[in-house]
């Protein structure tokens, strides 16, 4: 483990500040308690000049948290690509911003809700996208769309099943109320996430390149005020709680760390900020999101090269009593701070008061860089702004490789030679697997048409929002394989990276910046720490070789129950633009009679696919082999393509093989076609209709475009097979592989795919609302 | 033609209708639901959201706005009022419609196409449509399943009041094609005198085929069309 913090920065040192009467007296355990190491503990002496007083201690411990110092992720992070000339706000403020072209810019990000998820689903879920709103809208972008990358353990546990519905009641009662459609997302199911389910949320917003505000603290005399919400006692020191393992009861123990959501509220603080940044009388907007007003004081601070005093007792608070420590350290929801002009206090408070909601001064900007906190005027705290937002220690540690991994990636797999199951069965199982079936049940849930914007809904590659006024559109997606990841971490981040790019390619949109949301287990662990590494450096070579910066995203570690840790989840959210509305293209067969073409090249890689956790639970085998540049070719090929108008469909090949994703393209609409498909490949039958092979995508088309098709594909370097024809449902779904022949029948496939969700979980809802 | 858009604390579908109205040619207006007056308005919308966060129950605080004073002086002199969603929900509360949205029978939010039978083709709200059309419209709400007492259902059907009723593909009114357990599939609803309109699904979702439908666009050029004459 080394420390690789070059230098603490330069700050005034903080006076000497009596303890507060009341306060617990820091002691070892106070210390500890509060998640700081001695060594962390020590740097904190050395930036103070002395021992820190209670109120001092929670802040730091706040700060450098995991959460919200990055300690063990940030070296890592610095490998990522993170700037291309559409680039206007890369990572550092609270969303990625990219130029999208007619004088839009699109601000973007993603941001996990894991653990207050974990202990209660509802709320946890719901704050989440409150959080990644805010995330938005202090950009001075209107949100337009949000998405949702969600993975549970298997359906069959009743908690996990309680788990899942609360998560996406939550997440659809905060966006349907505010208002912003849900356009997409992704949900797995798989014991390798039982105890400790992923919540990730990831908002778009859409501005005029003028109209972009960023959270700074500028202007020394300029004001400070809390805007929106009271600030009470909830998800106190949630932070510090997010950067640790969850235990089996941390249920009862940990439940009033998790905060309460609001959405009324959010729409209201919505609309006044935009009106507010709008106004000019207003430098700077936050929200106070983890670790509060604590971190929204000082990171504005920090990235203004400021300082900042604060009066705790002129915050408004929702009970009487507070301490400093709780209102410093409250992560209360719908709380915004904002940086006023001087003198145009008034203005701003008569923009809050028309939205029926309340601002109060509660400091001002200093020029002596310190975060000053008094109460009733007498100062309780006082510490060096830069070192809390850039001074955290910071860790690269050392990665290996679980010696049970590479076991479980050498295996032999059942299978990979001879079927042992009827296959037309299979593809009806398969489609019944939630992992790979209609997701309407929760989309059901989301509304997904409000703003009139959505010219793709949820159940598509990628959703697409149209823009007003304009002949373009903004298309986005989460995509991760946890088990590609947990078997093969730097394959599994590259074909995260290249599922997230044909998903865009795929309804038209030209892939340009992505956000990330790496979730993971306990990083001191070594071979945490080595999934985690590789993963980056996977992502951070398909960054480049794709031309999609990262522009901000975030880090959850500590997903793990009892010592067992999630799947490597590292989530990729990617955005693209579709130049014109016409070219948006879905993944339904349009027509029967419309031809089937395949690019890519079917392999005999079964390793990490659905098919072998269905029929055998298993997850092991080296997962499917990425080729980037064959990948970027792919997208060429295919956007090219869909722009020359000669693609009627457009559907990727991912998982469940490519059994399913012609199944998909079949019956996953409301009129299901059929069709009928011959593959010649000479791989055993099991890899070739169930692996998962990447670089693939599905396309139909007017027979007689086959040719400039293939013509397309051969420009661009892309192997390309004519596969068969769309059928009329009746005639059933057919592939004909080698000597085998799968045939389903289109109403029992459709059934299976629309079924499969609903089955499992209307029964028991009575339970679940116990 | 003057149309008033109002905003309720929490509406989010204003901005949608705004963008209807100006779409088929009117002027669409805001209004804050603190403002008072509409004179000089030809129609008022009451849009689709979440006022005052259906906090007690949906509409139930955003009948006492200080504006919805002048949507009832507005309405009793014959002015076209128009409420979609909540619009729906707060004309039921403040009595402007009979009847009562409770919450959907699947007990959760819903949202997905749904297909509409258009009742009557003789009100200023669906003149432009044929009789007996079929509509696809989304849909979006957790309460919105239509109750009345068995007298006012009676009079609801025997006046004709029902303007649009959830129906397959054939236009039948049969359940499977009801999405949230409305009383005789009702979807929507006009008062007596013919110029009170309000019902769940959101024309003004589709008003192109880009997002899926354009058969909402029917309700918008009706309305601007009676204004035109009207005027």
């Amino acid at each position: 483990m080394s420390d690789t913090t070059v230098s603490e920065p330069r700050s005034l040192k903080p006076g000497l500040v009596p303890p507060r009467s009341g306060d617990p007296e820091i002691t070892d355990e106070v210390v500890t308690g509060h998640g700081l190491s001695a060594e962390e503990y020590e740097r904190v002496l050395r930036i103070m000049g002395r021992a820190p007083t209670f109120t001092e201690l929670g802040v730091f411990s706040a700060m450098w948290s995991e959460h919200c110092g990055y300690k063990n992720s940030r070296p890592a992070l610095r490998l990522l690509p993170t700037q291309a000339p559409w680039v206007i706000q890369g990572p550092g403020e609270n969303a990625g911003v990219i130029d999208i072209g007619d004088g839009y810019a699109l601000a973007f990000k993603i941001e996990s809700h894991n653990h207050p998820s974990a202990i209660e689903p509802y709320q946890g879920a719901a704050t989440g996208v409150g959080g990644i709103l805010r995330d938005i809208f202090t950009m001075g972008a209107r949100p337009i769309a949000v998405l949702d990358s969600l993975r549970f353990g298997d359906l069959d546990s009743p908690r996990v099943r309680y788990l899942f519905s609360g998560v996406v009641k939550g997440i659809g009662d905060y966006g349907n109320c505010v208002g912003i459609p849900n356009i997409g997302g992704e949900v797995h199911f798989d014991r390798g996430y039982e105890g400790n389910p992923i919540v990730n949320a990831m908002c778009l917003g859409l501005m005029k390149h003028e109209d972009l505000i960023t959270g700074v603290a500028e202007g020394v005399g300029n004001t400070l005020m809390a805007v929106g919400a009271r600030t009470g006692r909830d998800g106190i020191h949630g932070a510090t709680f997010a950067s640790e393992e969850l235990s089996e009861d941390a249920d009862e123990d940990s439940r009033p760390m998790v905060q309460v959501g609001d959405p009324f509220t959010e729409k209201l603080l919505l609309e006044a900020s935009l009106e507010l940044i709008k106004s000019g009388h207003i430098v700077g907007i936050q929200d106070m999101g983890a670790a509060g007003l604590t971190s929204s004081a000082t990171e504005m601070a920090g990235r203004g090269g400021t300082g900042v005093t604060i009066d705790v007792s002129r915050v408004p608070v929702r009970e009487e009593g507070m301490t400093p420590y709780e209102i410093l350290l409250s992560e209360s929801q719908e709380r915004m701070l904002v940086v006023a002009e001087q003198g145009k206090e008034d203005e701003v408070r008569k923009i809050l008061e028309k939205w029926e909601l309340e601002a109060a001064v509660i400091g001002e900007v200093t020029d002596d860089g310190l975060f000053r906190v008094q109460e009733s005027g007498v100062t309780v705290a006082e510490i060096p702004a830069l070192p809390l937002t850039t001074g955290c220690p910071t860790y690269e540690r050392e990665g290996i490789e679980a010696l049970e991994i590479a076991q479980l990636r050498d295996r032999e797999l059942p299978e990979a030679d001879a079927p042992e199951r009827d296959l037309s069965e299979a593809v009806l199982t398969l489609l019944d697997s939630p992992n790979l079936a209609s997701k309407r049940w929760i989309y059901n849930q989301y509304d997904t048409t409000v703003r009139t914007g959505t010219a793709v809904r949820p159940g598509g590659d990628a959703g697409v929002v149209r823009i007003r006024g304009t002949r373009r559109a903004v298309a986005a997606t989460t995509d991760c394989n946890g088990r590609y990841v947990y078997l093969a971490p730097k394959t599994g981040a590259q074909a995260a990276m290249a599922e997230a790019a044909r998903n865009l390619v795929c309804t038209g949109a030209l892939p340009l910046a992505i956000t990330n949301n790496l979730n993971f287990g306990n990083p001191t662990k070594p071979h945490i720490y080595y999934q985690f590494r590789q993963a980056v450096d996977g992502m951070a070579e398909a960054c480049r070789i794709f031309e999609t910066p990262v522009t901000g995203g975030n880090v959850s570690f500590y997903n793990e129950t009892d010592g067992r840790a999630i799947y490597p989840t590292p989530v990729i959210g990617m955005v693209g633009v579709v130049e014109d509305v016409d070219h948006v293209t879905t993944h339904a067969f349009r027509r029967p009679g419309d031809a089937i073409v395949l690019l890519g090249v079917n392999t005999n890689e079964l390793g990490g696919s659905e098919y072998l956790y269905a029929f055998h639970g298993l997850v092991a085998g080296a997962p499917p082999s990425v080729d980037l540049m064959a990948e970027r070719s792919l997208q060429q090929a295919t956007l090219e393509m869909i722009r020359s108008a000669l693609v009627c469909s457009a559907h990727d090949c991912s998982e469940g093989g490519l059994a399913v994703a012609l199944s998909e393209s079949a019956v996953g609409q409301e009129k299901p076609l059929g069709f009928e498909v011959r593959v010649d490949d000479p791989i055993a039958p099991v890899p070739l209709l169930f692996g998962e092979a990447q670089g693939r995508i599905v396309l139909s088309c007017d027979p007689d475009d086959v040719e400039a098709i293939l013509e397309i594909a051969d420009k661009h370097g892309v192997p390309a097979q004519s596969l068969g024809t769309v059928r009329e449902a009746g005639d059933g779904l057919v592939i004909e592989a080698g000597a085998h022949r799968v045939h389903v029948d289109t109403h029992a496939a459709r059934q299976a795919f629309t079924r499969a969700l609903p089955r499992r979980m209307d029964q028991t809802l009575t339970a679940d609302s116990e | 033609m003057r149309v008033a858009v109002l905003t309720f604390p929490g509406s989010n579908c204003d901005y949608d209708l705004y963008q209807a109205v100006k779409q088929v040619g009117g002027e669409p207006v805001w209004r804050w639901h603190r403002d008072r007056g509409l004179e000089g308005m030809d129609a008022v919308l009451l849009p689709g959201g979440f006022s005052y966060g259906d906090y007690l129950r949906a509409g139930a605080i955003a009948r006492f706005s200080p504006i919805m004073e002048d949507v009832r002086a507005f309405a009793e002199q014959g002015g076209p009022v128009v409420g979609i969603c909540n619009g729906f929900q707060i004309l039921c509360e403040a009595g402007l419609l009979p009847g009562a949205l409770i919450r959907n029978e699947s007990l959760r939010f819903q949202s997905e196409d749904c297909l509409l039978r258009v009742e009557r083709t003789d009100t200023v709200f669906t003149s432009d449509y044929a009789p007996g059309q079929v509509l696809r419209i989304p849909l979006a709400h957790a309460e919105g399943n239509y109750r009345a007492d068995r007298e006012t259902l009676d009079r609801l059907e025997g006046e004709g009041l029902v303007l649009f009723r959830y129906v397959d593909e054939s236009g039948e009114v049969v359940r499977e094609a009801n999405p949230n357990g409305s009383l005789n599939n009702i979807a929507g609803i006009v008062n007596p005198a013919g110029n009170v309109m309000g019902m769940m699904p959101h024309p003004e979702r589709a008003m192109e085929t880009l997002l899926g439908s354009a058969d909402g666009l029917g309700v918008f050029t009706s309305l601007l069309a009676s204004l035109a004459t009207a005027g």
